[in-house]
């Protein structure tokens, strides 16, 4: 037994047979690490367009294998099932699952390509719903390895992952392979995910329902990265790829948050001219873009560049020049996703780009102020975006542990969700250590990491926001929610989740029925 | 005026007695007093369970430094007598009863309360009342109303029954209520006691709200019922006293320290004699800026 | 005390708790629980029933309680609301609030 770095007992069995090393640190010195290359099969002009999914699966897809996909088109996403029910039907066993993350309209599939012996391993961001809850009561054999997307990167580059078919669907494409996120009926704006997967793996298939002319351009993925060019009917159902119209959230105590937040942001020491930030998507985070763009106007402030998923709110603040650069990853919604295309100042980033720890400077180094939501904060301000209270699968690392090491890093969230408390002393699960966390804000008041006495003086006298330590609130969250009974769980772990770097910083185990 | 010490009553927060998941939020948003909603905001089938509901929130729920008020069926309901009784048994602050329009009405609501206090035994004394105007005939008898118990802390208009009743509607400018506003703040302030203007329905305009918040703010209304949390910041915006009342009424204060200390009677400033009203407009300023957050603990001006 | 009829009392809203009372000759008190937090609350919203219901003198009944994430002072009101209206009592129940 090892214990790690936020006090997790890591057993010794664990290490040996995964590999691991316990997590020692957020402060991660200068690594050197050696990449690795694909394999690539040259091709001299033949033609990669094919009409079945079924032909490419046969030739390329075999036992055992690691296949990848990406997760831009969220829940309009129709290439994921198609894919995999073709795979399913081919018979293909013990392949490795290695998205960029899964989300909820892939659920079941998964679900049944585990049963069905397809997929015996799994590596993602997240997963939620039904199977997270399969997986969380021990439907797969080996445990799931979560990673951030920082984190994901540096696995690819680093050959632990190691991706031999990456499917990705995109809203164009000519006939050689040249497409971009940011066309066609089902544009979701920037591929930095799945630039990766385009890269690293050996087998690239596009799959698009909009062949355009060669050459097409701006070209994201090129043809140099790609074998087969997939003409389907449908990549994803626009309504559901993004939130849509962004509307700023009514609710009272999100939006007394989002105030609070941009209170700490404000009367912090990296409000200036130059600064830069990340807000990521939901409705706390959206008013806080609000709020936050009234207090640049009032102070005569620009920020210098906003980082990783973008929204509209935020690409409104390039538009009015209020933010230099866009950095952009992901796009949650349409109006990110249209400004990509019509803006040069919104720079589509790959997730190396954005979160890696081992390359030669990732843009999150450069972050100043980012807002990050959680599941559950523990009393040393470790976060758990991965599991709910009753420990099961409900969630993502997201760039999470990436972003966290910004300058400041603020999590904002409720006190209580209904019955559960958000503050706890002990957490189901650890995805975030406590060493990157600054601020916790929600809305009855804020506590701020004892590490950072700087920011104890800066943020102990703003008017209207009473600062607490963060086992009074944990206090005050058990006082209106109760004492919980504590979660069993049995000996068999079911994920195992890294940090950033690699090392082992958590191990989930089932939860006990 | 049951009350020696002025409280600030900018804002009164409608909470409706049904519903669990405002009762266990209510507390959190700052509003000077919250007002448990058993009448209008609860249908005739569920009248038991809303009581039960607001009793226990009650017992358990911190509402923190929020003066608690509920709003209690009419004297002309079945439910009437075991709302005030529960409540008083429940520790309210101050029972709001809609629909006054004699000074009877609230003379036999405080006999109900003082029983109540009896049975339940609860402080003599201990449970306030106050009177929401609905009609014509209620803001006729403000002044008897106002008047009509030392238990009384407030009166409230409440525009929505008023204007039917005077067969109109509410517009936009608030014309219609110019005659009620006046009277009803003429009797609470002849009383001693607090004034709360009616409501501001529509949510989605903050302008028309602030514009009618200016509006009672320049009559000298206490402050203003309202239905979401969105609009407690609007409202206490407008109630925040400036820089420059601050100043003033800072400097009143030092000169009345220092005239204390010197043993003097006669207390001026600038060549300007200290009176009474002075004195406790300084002291109104100063309790507003406090709770505005222009001035810390001390007393000194933040600096924005 | 017997329960003399079928009653029911609270929504399917959030941080609410539906419950159902319905008469039982014998058995106890039997909670049927459908809540998220069982796990984590289960017993404890078991407990609160209970007790409140002893409060009624109440020995025997079936209880349905479909919780949406509600407080310990929401269990006891809608138990005594519920427990109210299958007694068909009127005047509160002074002794059990």
């Amino acid at each position: 037994m090892s214990k790690n770095n936020v006090g997790v007992d890591i057993p010794d069995s664990i290490l040996n047979q995964y590999d691991y090393k316990p997590y020692a640190g957020a402060k991660l010195g200068n690594p050197v690490s050696q990449r690795v290359a694909p394999q690539v099969r040259a091709q001299f002009g033949e033609n990669k367009v094919v009409n079945s999914i079924a032909d490419v699966v046969k030739a390329e897809v075999k036992d055992g294998m690691t296949i990848s996909f990406h997760h831009h088109l969220r829940e309009g996403d129709q290439v994921f099932n198609e894919v995999m029910q073709v795979i399913i039907d081919q018979g293909i066993k013990d392949l490795t699952l290695a998205p960029s993350s899964l989300t909820n309209v892939m659920n079941d599939m998964v679900v049944k390509a585990i049963k069905a012996g397809t997929v015996t391993h799994i590596t993602s961001s997240g997963m939620r719903g039904s199977l997270g809850d399969a997986v969380s009561h021990g439907a797969l054999k080996s445990p799931v390895i979560f990673r951030s997307h920082g984190g994901r990167a540096r696995a690819i580059e680093t050959g632990k992952i190691k991706i031999d078919v990456a499917f990705l669907g995109v809203p164009n494409s000519d006939a050689e392979g040249n497409a971009n996120g940011m066309t066609g009926d089902a544009a979701f704006g920037s591929l930095g995910y799945a630039l990766m997967d385009a890269k690293y793996a050996n087998k690239v298939v596009l799959l698009t329902d909009n062949l355009v002319d060669y050459p097409n351009t701006p070209a994201s993925i090129n043809q140099t990265q790609v074998d087969y060019v997939v003409k389907v009917a449908q990549v994803g159902d626009p309504d559901k790829i993004g939130s849509g119209a962004t509307r700023f959230t009514k609710d009272p105590k999100e939006l007394k948050i989002a105030q609070m937040v941009n209170d700490v942001i404000t009367h912090s020491q990296y409000f200036k001219d130059g600064f830069s930030f990340q807000t990521g998507s939901g409705g706390a985070a959206l008013a806080v873009t609000r709020y936050l763009r009234q207090s640049m106007l009032d102070k005569g402030i620009k920020a210098s560049f906003a980082l990783g998923g973008i929204t509209k709110p935020t690409t409104d603040l390039l538009a009015e020049g209020l933010v230099k650069k866009v950095m952009d990853v992901q796009d949650f919604d349409k109006g990110a996703a249209n400004s990509m295309h019509t803006n040069p100042a919104q720079q589509e980033i790959d997730a190396s780009w954005y979160a890696d720890p081992f390359n030669k400077g990732a843009m999150v180094d450069k972050l100043d102020v980012v807002i990050l939501s959680a599941l559950q904060i523990d009393t040393d301000f470790n976060v758990n975006v991965l599991t709910g209270s009753d420990g099961v699968l409900r969630g993502a690392v997201g760039g999470h542990q990436d972003a966290a090491t910004a300058k400041l890093t603020i999590i904002s969230a409720p006190l209580v969700r209904g019955r559960l408390a958000t503050i706890v002393p002990k957490m189901t699960s650890i995805t975030t250590p406590g060493e990157s966390i600054d601020v916790v804000v929600t809305e009855i008041g804020i506590a701020i990491n004892p590490r950072r006495k700087d920011l104890i003086d800066a943020l102990s006298h703003i008017p209207g926001v009473p600062v607490f330590t963060i086992q009074e609130l944990a206090a005050k969250a058990e006082a209106i929610v109760g004492k919980p009974k504590a979660i069993e769980y049995t000996d068999r772990p079911v994920a195992l989740v890294e940090y950033r770097d690699g090392s082992l910083i958590d191990v989930i185990n089932q939860v006990k029925d | 005026m049951a009350e020696t010490e002025e409280r600030l009553r900018r804002t009164m927060m409608f909470v409706p007695g049904n519903n669990p998941a405002m009762l266990k939020d209510a507390g959190i948003y700052g509003a000077d007093s919250i007002m448990f909603d058993l009448e209008d905001a609860v249908s005739l089938k569920e009248k038991d369970a809303a009581r039960d509901l607001v009793y226990e929130a009650l017992q358990t729920v911190d509402y923190g430094n929020a003066e608690k008020v509920v709003r209690v069926n009419g004297v002309d309901t079945p439910f009437y007598k075991d709302d005030v009784r529960a409540m008083v048994k429940a520790g309210i602050d101050v029972i709001r009863l809609p629909k006054t329009e004699t000074a009877d009405m609230i003379k036999e609501l405080v006999d109900d309360v003082a029983s109540a206090e009896t049975e339940f035994g609860r402080e003599e004394g201990s449970t306030h009342v106050m009177a929401a105007i609905e009609s014509a005939k209620g803001v006729v008898n403000a002044n008897e109303i106002a008047a009509a118990s030392d238990r009384m802390i407030g009166i409230a208009l409440s525009a929505e029954d008023y204007t039917t009743d005077m067969k109109t509607h509410r517009y936009p400018d608030g014309r219609e209520l110019e005659y009620a506003r006046n009277v009803i703040l003429h009797a609470a302030r002849a009383a001693g006691i607090a004034a709360f203007d009616t409501v501001f329905t529509n949510l989605d305009d903050e302008a028309g709200l602030i514009r009618e918040t200016q509006f009672i703010h320049q009559l000298g209304y206490d402050g203003k019922s309202v239905i979401n949390p969105r609009q407690i910041a609007v409202i206490n915006k407008v109630y925040a006293p400036t820089k420059a009342e601050i100043q003033t009424a800072q400097q009143v204060i030092a000169a009345i320290e220092e005239a204390h200390e010197k043993g003097s009677g006669v207390i001026s400033l600038n060549g300007q004699m200290v009176d009474r009203p002075v004195a406790l407009r300084a002291q109104r300023v100063m309790n507003l800026a406090k709770a505005s957050h222009l001035v810390d603990e001390e007393g000194n001006y933040v600096e924005e | 005390m017997e329960i003399k009829k079928t009653a029911l009392a609270g929504t399917l809203e959030s941080s609410d708790i539906q419950i159902t009372l319905s008469p039982a000759t014998a058995g106890g008190i039997q909670i049927d629980l459908d809540s998220a937090v069982a796990s984590q609350y289960g017993d404890e919203i078991k407990k609160v029933i209970t007790d409140t219901l002893t409060g009624f003198k109440i020995d025997n009944a079936l209880v349905k309680a479909v919780d949406k994430g509600a407080l310990d002072c929401v269990i006891k009101a809608r138990t005594i609301a519920a427990a109210q209206r299958a007694l068909e009592q009127t005047e509160p129940a002074w002794e059990v609030l």
